[in-house]
């Protein structure tokens, strides 16, 4: 199994031969029936493939990432998996395949739970039959954690920040899933500590031919670890492309001042946005970016931009890119 | 004179098995119109060090050396004069803007607080409504109470409240972590402003270097609760010379950087317990350039180019 997850990457780059793991048509999640969190998405992830949703905080990015993982219904739209539409009455099946490392380890760890207990608890929970020990061992020593039997009567308050967080990885990778989610997964960590855990997520990439989504504000992370990167605004998302080509020539003005802000040395000017996003209760019309575009055009007020759609290649949602 | 001084500065803090020293002989000094960074990772004395400026730490806390603030020594400060210098001489801007503002009290009577209690201006609603403006709020939101806030707008008026006594002195722990790029960029840009209109100096505490390197004057790089570098802003960040620096300056890549591309950098390990440190250079067990005279050498500040300083055997020799 692993291994032809590990090998279907190798093919993944022929996007016929492709197989998109995790994804989604169209998808839209609305709030009290008038705050469009996520607008109309449309998103392929394919097997072995790391890709970076960044954007702004009320930008959609982690709605979206809930609804790919089941915790949130679409209100229309399908998620994928498998190049299936998701089937809700299959959802705990679902979850193992497709498990979620949060933000914050010290919150998602039980205070009052040991780091055995804790990478256990889904073994339990989807009555995984095998050596439950071994498994623990297995998933704490991939996650960095060794020797494992070291830590497993630990407390999370006796490890370090960079300890929890391979706790939290452990406990997803116990049970052997397709997909990680994981949202802002080294934003509370130490700056020598970041580099660790994005190193472990590339490892487990290629070890195990795990499919990562990466949910985050931080473009210096999308650039040490995703092969694509997807930019979102207002519950849309405006450009999506390979790394390399969406970080260095950003076609939307939006990804240009997101970059031109990235504390860094010898920038050109910064570009920086007034105000904060606006409310995904009352989306602009026309491109929803144009009352902050720099580079606003008279006709961006009423042009109703389409839906990126999927497929290989370095796109971008906005009247000046052709 | 500097705006700040601090003189040999050490803080140990109780522990079970006697005193667990924080802070060990920091000499450090901001100027009027500076901003100056002290980087490093949890646990490194950064925030310890900051507190000694308004006498924060808790009474277990003993503080030695000296801290000359506007050339008064605040360890040696009556408890009067101390009061009067907290917010008016110098004031903090806390880390987690939402725990910091009480949730029950609109954002216009918590920035009266400090200038009712000070006695600084005339009209407290009116230097209220100053405040706002001056970090980019509509005066309006005087009456707004902190959940109806966003994270960056809380930001700024736990800025507004530092700037409430007109503070000769501004310290900023952490003011952006927990805030988006682009609002982190309006928040910097904010506080940078200000102490290029205002006159004021600032101490700015991260362990972003990359945020430090963009904003401050100076940087100083903290470990195990001594300063390793100082030196001018954007060439710490561009040129570390201590291996500590180098592997901060590389946590928070270049985007474009080729070197970086699949190689997210890290560092091993984690910082020595202060009440259990390394012999010889404290650095020198996570050291990645790591030499046999590391272990038992004592290492100090040396120069290590024009207005630079850096505690590394390597860089003296």
């Amino acid at each position: 199994m692993r291994v032809s997850v590990a090998s279907l990457r190798v093919f993944g780059c022929h996007r016929d031969g492709r197989v998109v793991v995790i994804g989604a048509r169209d998808l839209r999640v609305v709030f009290g029936g008038r705050v469009r969190a996520v607008d109309g998405v449309d998103l392929e992830v394919d097997a072995g493939e790391i890709v970076a949703l960044v954007g702004e905080s009320g930008c959609g990015k982690t709605t979206l990432a809930r609804t790919l993982l089941g915790l949130e219904r679409p209100s229309s739209g399908e998620v994928l998996f498998e190049d299936k539409p998701l089937d809700y009455r299959r959802l705990k099946a679902y979850r193992r395949q497709v498990q979620l490392v949060l933000q914050d380890p010290l919150g998602a760890l039980n205070p009052r739970h040991t780091v055995y207990d804790a990478v256990a608890e889904g073994l339990r929970i989807h009555r995984v039959p095998g050596d439950e020990q071994a498994l623990v061992a297995d998933a704490l020593s991939r996650a960095g954690l060794r020797p494992p039997e070291r830590f497993f009567l630990r407390y999370p308050h006796e490890l370090s920040g960079g300890q929890r967080q391979r706790v939290v990885i452990a406990g997803a990778l116990v049970l052997e899933p397709r997909v990680l989610i994981a949202d802002e997964p080294v934003s509370s960590l130490d700056a020598s500590v970041r580099g660790e855990i994005l190193g472990l997520l590339l490892r487990l990439r290629d070890e195990l031919g795990l499919t990562v989504l990466v949910v985050t504000h931080d473009l210096g992370l999308a650039w040490n670890i995703a092969d694509r990167v997807a930019v979102m605004y207002l519950g849309r998302i405006v450009e999506i492309g390979p790394t390399a080509e969406v970080l260095q020539s950003p076609q939307h003005p939006y990804t240009q001042a997101l970059l031109s802000v990235v504390p860094d040395v010898g920038h050109t000017e910064q570009i920086v946005l007034t105000g904060e996003p606006p409310d995904p209760a009352r989306i602009p019309s026309g491109c929803r970016f144009h009352p902050r575009c720099p580079v606003v055009l008279p006709e961006c007020t009423s042009v109703s931009l389409p839906i990126l759609g999927v497929g290989g290649g370095h796109r971008a949602a906005c009247v000046r890119v052709e | 004179m500097s705006l700040l001084e601090w003189r040999d500065v050490s803080v140990d803090y109780a522990g079970p098995d006697g005193p667990v020293p924080a802070v060990r002989g920091v000499t450090l000094s901001v100027e009027r119109g500076e901003v100056l960074g002290i980087a490093g990772e949890s646990g490194c004395g950064k925030s310890t060090l900051a507190a000694t400026v308004l006498r924060l730490l808790p009474d277990s806390a003993r503080v030695g050396g000296e801290i000359l603030l506007d050339g008064a020594d605040v360890l040696t400060m009556s408890w009067g004069k101390l009061r009067a210098a907290r917010w008016s001489d110098a004031a903090i801007v806390f880390q987690g803007a939402l725990h910091s503002l009480n949730p029950v009290q609109s954002i216009g009577k918590q920035l009266a607080e400090p200038i009712r209690l000070h006695k600084t201006a005339a009209d407290p609603d009116a230097r209220v409504r100053e405040l706002l403006e001056q970090v980019g709020l509509p005066a309006s939101r005087a009456s707004a109470y902190p959940h109806e806030l966003s994270g960056g707008q809380r930001q700024r008026v736990m800025i507004a409240m530092a700037l409430a006594c007109g503070p000769d002195l501004v310290i900023a722990d952490e003011p952006t972590t927990a805030l988006d790029v682009m609002v982190q960029a309006q928040v910097l840009d904010l506080l940078t402003g200000l102490v290029r209109d205002l006159g004021m100096g600032m101490v700015l505490i991260s362990h972003d270097l990359g945020v430090l390197g963009t904003t401050c004057d100076r940087i100083a790089v903290m470990y195990a609760g001594r300063i390793v570098e100082i030196g001018p802003g954007l060439e710490v960040f561009d040129d570390p010379q201590h291996p500590y620096t180098r592997a901060l300056a590389g946590a928070f890549p270049r985007v474009g950087d080729p070197a970086a591309r699949y190689a997210p950098v890290g560092l091993p390990g984690d910082p020595p317990y202060p009440g259990d440190l390394p012999g010889g250079c404290d650095f020198h067990p996570r050291c990645p350039v790591v030499m046999d005279a590391c272990a038992t050498a004592s290492v100090s500040l040396v120069d290590a180019g024009v207005g630079r300083v850096a505690a590394c055997l390597r860089v003296s020799s």
